[in-house]
C-alpha cells in the first residue's frame, strides 16, 4: 500500500510530464504539418524523422544568451513569462484525463483519472486560465517599447472579450448535464451521448473562442509577426521567450483537452467496454489514450487551421466577439432552457 | 469618370466565412500527401546547365601534363586580378624539357574571382576550366587561395586536343611513313 499523498504527487509528475512531452512535441508536429502543407519536407535532421528536434530546441534556448534590455521594468519583464505559462500548466489539474485506475496492489480504492476532482471544475479552469492575461499584459508593459505595448493592449482587449464568449457558451452544456464538475460531465457523455452533438452551436463558438484565448490563428493579433514584429515578446529572448511559447502550447494543449472533454466525451467512446468508468487496469489505460487520441486530434486541428486561414482584423475580431458571439450564446442560452424544460416535463 | 464596381451579393451561409473556411481547409488537407518539393541540398545537388560557370581549375592531359604553360594571358585577362602565375622553365632531365614553360605555381584567389570565364576562353591551351563546384568553402582567406596541386586536383584530366606533345619530333607531315595525324589541330 501506497500513501495517499504519493499516489497524488506521482500522478502530478506523470500527468505535466507527459503534458510537456506533448506540447514539445506539438511545436514539432507545428513545424511537420505545416512543411507538409506547403509541399516541403520539414525538420528531418535532428533523429530519425527529426524526431529528436524538440531536444535540439530546447538545448538552443538554454545556451542562449538572455538579453535584460535596460529600459524594461525588470521585476514584471522578469515575472511575465511565469505569469504566461503557469496557469495553462495549473488548469489540468481538474481535468480527467481517464476514468480510472483499478490497482489492488497499490490502493484499495480505485485511483480516479483526474488529480483534483473538483465540483466548480470548469470555474476553477476559466479562474485560473483568465490569469494567462496578465503574462502576456505585463510582458506588454513592462517591454517599455511600442511594438510589445500594442501587442499587450490588443491582447487585453481580445482575451477580455472572448473569455465572456467562452464562459456563456459552455452553459447549456452544464444546464444539460446539471453539474460542474468535469468528471460527471464525461459519465454524463458516456451515458447519454457526446454533447457536441446536442449543443453543436456551443460547441463551435467554445472552439473559435478557444481559438482567440490561445492567441492562435487567425486570431493571432497580440503576436502578429508582420505587423507587431513578435507583439509582447518582441524583447524576449531565450529561456523567457520559450515559457510564452511554452505556454502558448501549453494553453493549446488545455483548449484541446476541454474540448474534448466538454464536448467529444472525454475518455469515453460511446460503446462498451469503454462508455463506463474501468473496472480492470487494461482498460483504464485504454481510457487514457483515448483521451490522449482526441486532445491530439484536436491539436492537429489547431495546427490545421493555423495554417489556413489568415489573420482577421482588429475590427472583424471584435465584431465577431461582441456582435454576434455573444448573443448567439444568450440565444443559445434561452433555447436550451426552453428545450430542456419541454423535454424533462 | 468613376467606375461602380458591382460587389457580388453574398448569402448569408457566405457572409459566415464557412464556406471559404472549410474549402481551404480542405485545400491544405490536399496538400499533406502530395509530392514534396524540398531538395535535400548537401546531398542532393541541383542540376547544373552544362555552361555553368563555377570554380576555374587546371587540367592535365591525359598523359599526366599539366597543360598549363605559364603564358600569363589569363591572369593578363583576369578583370578582378586573381590569377597569379610564377612561371619556370621544365626541369633540364625531363624528355619534353625545353618545349614549354610551365607554371611553378598558379594561384586563384576563390574570393576575388567572379566567374566570368574570360580564363577559359583566352587560354590558347585549353588549360583551365570553368567545373560546376559553386559551394567554394574555407575558414580562412588563405584556405581559399587555391594553389597548383588544389586547382590542378579539382580539374582532372581533359582529353588532348591539340596533340603538340606527341608529334615533337614526328618527321615532316609530307614525309613517306609520317604517322597519320587525326585530330591535329583544334577539333571541330
Amino acid at each position: 500500500m501506497i500513501p495517499l499523498l504519493l499516489i497524488h504527487l506521482i500522478k502530478i509528475a506523470c500527468v505535466i510530464g507527459v503534458m510537456l512531452g506533448i506540447v514539445a512535441y506539438t511545436v514539432l508536429a507545428e513545424r511537420k504539418i505545416c512543411a507538409w502543407m506547403q509541399d516541403r519536407i520539414g525538420p528531418n535532421r535532428v533523429g530519425p524523422f527529426g524526431l529528436l528536434q524538440p531536444v535540439a530546441d530546447g538545448l538552443k534556448f538554454i545556451f542562449k544568451e538572455d538579453v535584460l534590455p535596460h529600459h524594461v521594468n525588470k521585476v514584471y519583464f522578469t515575472l511575465a513569462p511565469m505569469i504566461a505559462m503557469i496557469p495553462a500548466l495549473i488548469t489540468i489539474a481538474v481535468v480527467p484525463w481517464g476514468s480510472q485506475l483499478v490497482i489492488p496492489s497499490v490502493s484499495h480504492d480505485p485511483i480516479p483519472g483526474v488529480i483534483a476532482n473538483l465540483n466548480v471544475g470548469i470555474l476553477f479552469v476559466f479562474a485560473i486560465s483568465s490569469l494567462g492575461v496578465y503574462g502576456i499584459v505585463l510582458a506588454g508593459w513592462s517591454s517599455n517599447s511600442k511594438y510589445p505595448f500594442l501587442g499587450g493592449i490588443r491582447s487585453s482587449a481580445q482575451m477580455i472579450s472572448y473569455e465572456v464568449c467562452l464562459g456563456l457558451s459552455v452553459v447549456p452544456v452544464f444546464m444539460q448535464v446539471g453539474s460542474l464538475n468535469l468528471m460527471k460531465v464525461v459519465e454524463y457523455q458516456a451515458q447519454h451521448t457526446w454533447l457536441g452533438f446536442t449543443q453543436p452551436l456551443s460547441c463551435f463558438i467554445f472552439l473559435v473562442s478557444a481559438f482567440a484565448e490561445t492567441n492562435r490563428l487567425p486570431f493571432d493579433l497580440p503576436e502578429a509577426e508582420q505587423e507587431l514584429v513578435g507583439g509582447y515578446h518582441t524583447e524576449y529572448s531565450s529561456m523567457k521567450f520559450a515559457m510564452f511559447f511554452l505556454g502558448e502550447y501549453a494553453a493549446m494543449f488545455m483548449a484541446s483537452a476541454l474540448m474534448a472533454t466538454l464536448f467529444f466525451g472525454g475518455w469515453s467512446l460511446p460503446f462498451a467496454p469503454f462508455n463506463a468508468p474501468a473496472q480492470t487496469l487494461t482498460v483504464g489505460l485504454i481510457h487514457i489514450g483515448i483521451f490522449l487520441a482526441k486532445v491530439c486530434g484536436f491539436l492537429f486541428f489547431f495546427i490545421w487551421v493555423r495554417w489556413t486561414i489568415p489573420r482577421f482584423r482588429y475590427d472583424q475580431l471584435m465584431t465577431l466577439g461582441w456582435k454576434i458571439f455573444i448573443p448567439l450564446t444568450l440565444l443559445n442560452i434561452l433555447i436550451s432552457g426552453v428545450v430542456l424544460a419541454v423535454i424533462t416535463k | 469618370m468613376t467606375m461602380q464596381v458591382e460587389r457580388p451579393k453574398l448569402t448569408i451561409w457566405e457572409r459566415t466565412y464557412l464556406p471559404q473556411i472549410l474549402h481551404g481547409l480542405w485545400l491544405t488537407l490536399k496538400h499533406i500527401p502530395q509530392r514534396k518539393f524540398t531538395r535535400q541540398y548537401p546531398e542532393e545537388k541541383p542540376p547544373l546547365h552544362g555552361a555553368y560557370r563555377g570554380a576555374p581549375t587546371l587540367v592535365k592531359d591525359p598523359e599526366g601534363r599539366v597543360k598549363c604553360v605559364s603564358c600569363q594571358l589569363c591572369e593578363f585577362v583576369c578583370p578582378p586580378k586573381a590569377i597569379r602565375i610564377t612561371p619556370r622553365a621544365r626541369p633540364e632531365d625531363v624528355p619534353d624539357a625545353n618545349v614549354e614553360k610551365e607554371p611553378e605555381d598558379f594561384v586563384i584567389d576563390m574570393l576575388r574571382c567572379i566567374y566570368c570565364g574570360y580564363c577559359e576562353e583566352v587560354c590558347p591551351e585549353e588549360a583551365i576550366f570553368l567545373k560546376q563546384d559553386f559551394a567554394i568553402a574555407g575558414y580562412t582567406r588563405e584556405e581559399l587561395r587555391f594553389h597548383k596541386e588544389k586547382l590542378l586536383e579539382l580539374g582532372g584530366v581533359q582529353p588532348d586536343s591539340i596533340w603538340k606533345w606527341k608529334f615533337k619530333g614526328a618527321p615532316p607531315l609530307d614525309a613517306p611513313g609520317a604517322p597519320k595525324r587525326e585530330g591535329a589541330g583544334r577539333k571541330g
